[in-house]
């Protein structure tokens, strides 16, 4: 089927919120090319569980698209117009399943080299949305703390390397109930701007205890649902002619329910938990990396305005399946290793909140946990600076926004 | 407060004129210079186009029918700020100080085609971008270079050897195509297949030795074709089922596990053609930024290993071409659609171009080139230098290495 034979019956599978706001558009969804229309159908179909942020960048593209005339559409999206499908593509069920049909757009663009013309169409679409619908701007600049090295006494290397040419390098931090202070500091941010999934606490390990205006994901909570993501992984491949693609659609397709989650949850943080757990790389099984995606999607997703992200030692590398295993015994950690992948996690936090509008008004802070090292970045802090001032956490702080 | 000033450093200027080139070609010709540029500056090196060919059996003196040739390939590439650049060189001393001095090293090397690790590794080996599933069982479709290897030259099954990571690699020996195929191809060694049925399964004392494949975490594919069987390690390797047992329990990696694999072949069966895939930095798909890196440390020292045996084995002594190159590349930072070092999905000029080094017999010691080239044109070369002709690669001879 080709996207110029849309009807409005044909979302009645979508989820009511996604349905209500589809059914506006079909007129304009039948314009577009089938290379680009199902990507777009992948982020409607999940309308209903997506963060304030991304729903409103989602209502604006389709109302964009919806305003250009029939050749502003042909000159926005001819590098999608250009892209050969095979007849298996346009016969798949892209309405209902757009998820599989982009993931076999991906493997097909691959196999018949069009990646690169895929890409330059995308960054062109991108590039363009971005120019008529700009993203919004932060009510207040934002704040990004990364802790790093939670039971490291000790190190060789020297931290920070990536971040410290970006702002200023402190010594001489007071580490005293630090955690504490930043999570106080956090707190009342979310009081004082108090907006859904805007303050987030990610902790690769146990939460420490928080305010509960913030927006908390921690590993340790997912403990249960992991232990049952993984059963669920064993089970499926030793079913006969599972490969890894299938197994990545079962994987996508599982719900917070499936997984012991959403029975009295809040469904938009279930749902992307869940996907921190099904979609990510290594989330399962090391905490450090969890910590960092997560990070990352909630940059990218919710575009929140304090973000603090604490890393913990993650278990020391072993064969797949046994990290995989739901065994009971404590497993051994690796902290310096963790602290390595932290402070590599740090600049890509720092990146990622670089990314979000209002970037050049924003700050961030990594601090090497119980220790008197940080790095602070933000817009009146000299750059590639070193300090051995004695300061508190608050002060950088003070200093870097 | 009271600050003291640093300058930005090389790397940092180096990525912010990356990222200020706009196209695919513009980022891949400045990743060459960067990597030129620090190579000239870092290991000495000289730029090699100012320096005029000579033909390749002049300068070595050894006919094609002697000459040996042995290829390392990266089953998952580092990239350059964790390697070549100022930053990362801390992590491949081996190559900086021992093999990229001996080395001609080519800057650009471009991947045009699907970057997941089989069917890349598929492609160096074919001289043509493979369009094969990465994660099902199956052979290349076009020719492989030992296949050319032993069909025009005639030369045994014990001549052509592939030592490789992981059970979805096992049918990279011998194609599918009709006029080679079956029983013209390499033998195909699986070191990690060998030790578990060497151990029955594995064992708490050889776990760290059986990792998986990482782009594949919870996947590993059935084995198909001709396998090299665990008698045969005997037989063929002079390596009894215990030693090869106790040897393994000292190593750290599946790859050291590999380039045990290797010495022994070099030593009992000396085949002219030697062809080894290594995945350690691969784990970076985990995404633990630490693993990643004791991977590339451990492949660095991995390299020097072979390239020490090579020098030291009569057999190949003075005779041999090392080859040394990533599959591709990995993703940069720069591209918000990837996630960093973890990955190689963006498809972006940084994951595409790579590089190689080319060491040894026939090659001109400490020159750097940094003009495009496509890793297609791999088998082709080897061909030239070897006395085959690779009729159905798409790639074209190095003209530097012949």
């Amino acid at each position: 089927m080709l996207p110029s034979e849309l009807k409005p019956e044909q979302f009645n599978g979508y989820p009511p919120e996604a349905r209500k706001l589809v059914t506006e558009y079909v007129a304009s969804l039948r314009r577009l090319p089938l290379s680009f229309l199902p990507s777009l159908l992948r982020e409607v179909i999940e309308y209903d569980f997506k963060f304030p942020a991304e729903r409103r960048a989602l209502e604006k593209e389709l109302a964009n698209l919806n305003s250009l005339s029939s050749e502003q559409i042909k000159d926005w999206l001819q590098g999608f117009a250009q892209i050969r499908l095979s007849f298996q593509l346009e016969n798949s069920d892209w309405v209902n399943a757009p998820s599989q049909f982009v993931e076999q757009l991906s493997s097909h663009l691959w196999t018949t080299h069009q990646l690169d013309a895929f890409r330059i169409a995308a960054v062109a679409y991108a590039d363009r949305l971005r120019a008529v619908v700009p993203a919004e701007l932060p009510p207040v600049p934002r704040l990004g703390i990364t802790v790093i090295g939670q039971g490291v006494t000790a190190h060789d290397e020297p931290l920070f390397r990536k971040l410290r040419s970006h702002g200023a390098y402190f010594s001489g931090v007071k580490p005293e109930n630090g955690l504490e202070l930043l999570l106080n500091v956090i707190a009342a941010r979310a009081k004082a701007h108090p907006l859904p999934y805007a303050h987030w606490y990610i902790d690769g390990g146990q939460a420490a205890a928080h305010d509960p205006a913030l927006t908390c994901v921690s590993y340790h909570a997912l403990e249960p649902v992991r232990a049952a993501l993984s059963a669920k992984i064993r089970a499926e491949i030793q079913r006969p002619g599972m490969g890894p693609e299938a197994l990545r659609t079962h994987l996508a397709q599982l719900r917070p329910a499936d997984l012991g989650l959403g029975k009295a949850g809040n469904l938009v943080l279930d749902r992307f938990q869940v996907k921190m757990l099904t979609e990510g790389s290594g989330t399962q099984i090391f905490s450090t990396t969890f910590a960092q995606w997560t990070a990352r999607e909630a940059l990218r997703r919710a575009q929140p305005l304090t973000l603090l992200v604490r890393f913990a030692p993650r278990q020391r590398q072993k064969p797949m399946n046994e990290m995989l295993s739901t065994s009971r015994d404590v497993a051994e950690l690796d902290p310096l290793g963790s602290l390595m992948d932290a402070d590599m996690g740090a600049y890509y936090n720092w990146l990622n909140l670089q990314r979000l509008t209002g970037a050049d008004q924003s700050s961030f802070l990594v601090w090497f946990e119980g220790h008197n090292e940080a790095v602070a970045i933000g817009p009146s802090l000299p750059r590639g600076t070193v300090s051995n001032t004695s300061a508190s956490l608050e002060q950088l702080l003070s200093w870097a926004s | 407060m009271s600050f003291d000033s640093s300058s930005r450093s090389a790397g940092d200027r180096a990525r912010l004129a990356a990222v200020k080139a706009s196209t695919p070609q513009e980022l891949a010709r400045h990743l060459a210079w960067s990597r030129r540029e620090f190579l000239r500056s870092t290991a000495g090196i000289a730029l090699g186009s100012s320096l005029l060919p000579s033909r390749l059996i002049a300068r070595t003196g050894i006919p094609s029918s002697k000459r040996k040739v042995v290829v390392i390939t990266f089953g998952g590439g580092a990239r350059d700020q964790e390697t070549f650049a100022p930053e990362g060189q801390e992590n491949i001393p081996h190559l900086m100080r021992e093999l990229i001095p001996q080395s001609a090293f080519f800057t650009q090397v471009v991947n045009r085609g699907i970057l997941g690790h089989y069917v890349a590794t598929a492609s160096l080996a074919t001289g043509v971008y493979e369009t094969i599933n990465n994660f099902a069982s199956l052979p290349p479709e076009h020719p492989t270079v030992f296949e050319y290897f032993r069909k025009d030259l005639k030369r045994p099954a014990s001549d052509a050897w592939v030592v490789a990571p992981s059970n979805g690699f096992n049918r990279i020996g011998e194609s599918s195509h009709r006029s080679y195929g079956p029983g013209l191809g390499a033998k195909v060694i699986l070191p990690k297949h060998l030790l578990t049925a060497a151990t029955s399964g594995g064992g708490p004392d050889y776990e760290h030795l059986l990792r998986d494949n990482y782009e594949t975490p919870f996947y590993t594919p059935e084995l198909g074709g001709s396998e090299f069987e665990l008698q045969q390690l005997g037989m063929m390797l002079k390596l009894s089922v215990d030693d090869f047992k106790t040897h393994a329990l000292a190593l750290s990696s599946p790859d050291e596990l590999s380039v045990y694999i290797v010495r022994q072949l070099m030593r009992q069966q000396a085949p002219s053609l030697l062809w080894i895939t290594m995945h350690d930095i691969d784990i970076a798909h985990a995404g633990a930024y630490s693993l990643y890196i004791d991977g590339i440390r451990r492949t660095d020292r991995l390299c020097a290993d072979i390239w020490k045996a090579i020098q030291s084995d009569p057999e190949y002594a003075g005779k041999t071409t090392l080859f040394i190159l990533p599959d591709f590349g990995r993703d940069s930072d720069d591209d918000s659609g990837g996630n960093g070092f973890q990955h190689h999905r963006t498809g972006d000029a940084v994951s595409r171009t790579t590089w190689m080094m080319a060491l040894g017999a026939g090659v001109r010691e400490g020159v750097v080139f940094d003009r495009p080239m496509e890793s297609t044109d791999l088998v082709p070369t080897l061909g030239s230098m070897l006395g085959f002709s690779a009729s159905l690669a798409q790639g074209k001879p190095i003209p530097e290495l012949l």
